[in-house]
């Protein structure tokens, strides 16, 4: 296949955000090609999470093109709505709707945006589950779960649409240590499969492991883009080998 | 004792019509506050104007106000004519959605945002959101301020016998035509006023031990 024949999954050009005066995304370049994982890094308020937000607009720009699977990002409505039946997305807050049990809040969307028949979306809902090993509390309502078991509902919830491309935004980060290999198994399993990915963290072992690709930011900028063995063992600017020197100490 | 057993026909008729009352214009101004408070945080400006309009208008005015509007200020109008009790149905409704709004946007207000991002990261249109997510959380965090609503809906309604319906607040007029002592009379109604709100305590008590569970 040519480049021109199949259009980048994510393409941002351009992209500026601001937070009132603050200057959150400057000038934002990425293109995410169909299958790759990409891992974004950085440290806390560089805008990485900003950046996960704004490609499926809950975070409108000030300028500047993003594009999801050639098509660009349309205004707040309906078809709004309908790319981001598209893009699914793990939140750091796992976000479960409280009053529903795990099972009905994979079903919500396949039933309500897709209008797939309730039997159907039960099925589908349950492969899910057992997929990310949490058939047996399918029953149960978020409240009553661990968070690494939350984590893993919410990344089937967002599997549920059959999505194209997938968002995480910290996905780990609110979670207690022995926790997070739980879901980042689940994610690893994921990229394995083909899943088009972009996943902000702090996991190193997973950007290592998992990523095809890391993209560092700092106040707001993309400051390097390359492969995971790259940017670990030779970082080229100084902000990231000062992030590095930060997180890798200890 | 006398009192209300020598009219209890007259006792029965006036609560019947007092239930009636609460009970229509109770299914009106829940449906109607409901409405309004999805206007009141929709993400259209015009929309958000019209619902904090009619709050700050109709919760701002005194409910015998609303009433007089109705039973005589309406008829000139000469839109669709009401009987007493329509009109009465009419005001209370109006009257008490603005205060049923509030209390159901105070509770989308206590609904985490996540819940409203993970809504619309799925795909879900805005009112599928609010229908499906936000609104059914949003009620069953506002189960006592919703009761002490339906509460003062039910004492309420008698500011109709002000205006020609023969509700519980008519007894004591109809009483004291008939010769009879009204004060105990009075208190008679006060007495079934107490026995009516019961049950809604009762079901806020049920509500909020069933909703519990659920956050």
């Amino acid at each position: 296949m040519t480049a021109a024949s199949t259009p980048p999954m994510i393409r941002m050009a351009g992209v500026d955000k601001f937070f009132g005066p603050l200057h959150v995304l400057r000038n934002v370049q990425l293109e995410v090609p169909k299958g790759q994982v990409v891992v974004v890094l950085g440290p806390s308020g560089s805008g990485k999470s900003t950046l996960c937000r704004t490609i499926n607009r809950l975070e409108p720009i000030d300028s500047g093109v993003i594009e999801v699977d050639g098509q660009p990002l349309p205004a707040e409505g309906k078809e709004l709505a309908r790319l981001r039946a598209d893009v699914g997305m793990v939140f750091q807050s796992f976000n479960l709707f409280a009053h529903k049990t795990i099972i009905e809040n994979v079903m919500l969307a396949p039933v309500k945006v897709r209008k797939t028949p309730a039997s159907e979306a039960r099925k589908t809902a349950m492969e899910l589950l057992e997929r990310v090993g949490i058939a047996n509390q399918a029953e149960k309502f978020p409240a009553q779960l661990s968070g690494g078991q939350q984590q893993r509902a919410a990344i089937a919830r967002a599997l549920a649409m059959k999505p194209k491309v997938m968002l995480f935004d910290e996905p780990t980060s609110a979670l207690d240590p022995e926790m997070v290999q739980e879901v980042l198994d689940v994610m690893t399993g994921l990229a394995k499969d083909g899943m088009t990915m972009l996943v902000v963290t702090h996991e190193m072992g997973f950007a290592r492991k998992a990523a095809d690709r890391v993209i560092f930011m700092s106040d707001g900028e993309v400051v390097e883009d390359s492969t995971p063995e790259e940017f670990f063992s030779a970082p080229k600017s100084n902000r990231a080998k000062d992030f590095l020197g930060k997180i890798l100490t200890h | 004792m006398g009192v209300l057993t020598r009219n209890i026909d007259l006792f029965v008729h006036h609560f019947a019509n007092t239930l009636k009352l609460f009970a229509v214009s109770g299914i009106a101004s829940l449906l109607l506050g409901i409405f309004l408070a999805m206007l009141r945080v929709s993400p259209v400006p015009v929309f958000r104007g019209a619902g904090t309009l009619y709050v700050t208008v109709v919760r701002n005015t005194p409910l015998t106000l609303v009433f007089v509007f109705f039973v005589f200020a309406y008829p000139y109008l000469e839109i669709i004519k009401f009987e007493f009790f329509t009109a009465a149905v009419v005001a209370l409704s109006l009257y008490t959605s603005a205060f049923v709004c509030e209390v159901v946007r105070s509770g989308i207000n206590t609904v985490p945002v996540g819940q409203a991002e993970a809504s619309r990261a799925l795909g879900l249109t805005f009112t599928q959101m609010l229908g499906s997510i936000v609104l059914p959380q949003a009620l069953r965090s506002v189960v006592p301020p919703m009761v002490s609503t339906f509460i003062a809906l039910l004492k309420n309604t008698t500011v109709a016998a002000g205006f020609s319906v023969r509700e519980a607040g008519a007894i004591r007029d109809a009483l004291s035509e008939l010769g009879e002592d009204t004060l105990t009379g009075m208190l008679w109604v006060a007495a079934i006023f107490v026995l009516l709100v019961m049950p809604l305590t009762y079901l806020q008590r049920v509500l909020e031990k069933r909703w519990s569970v659920a956050r």
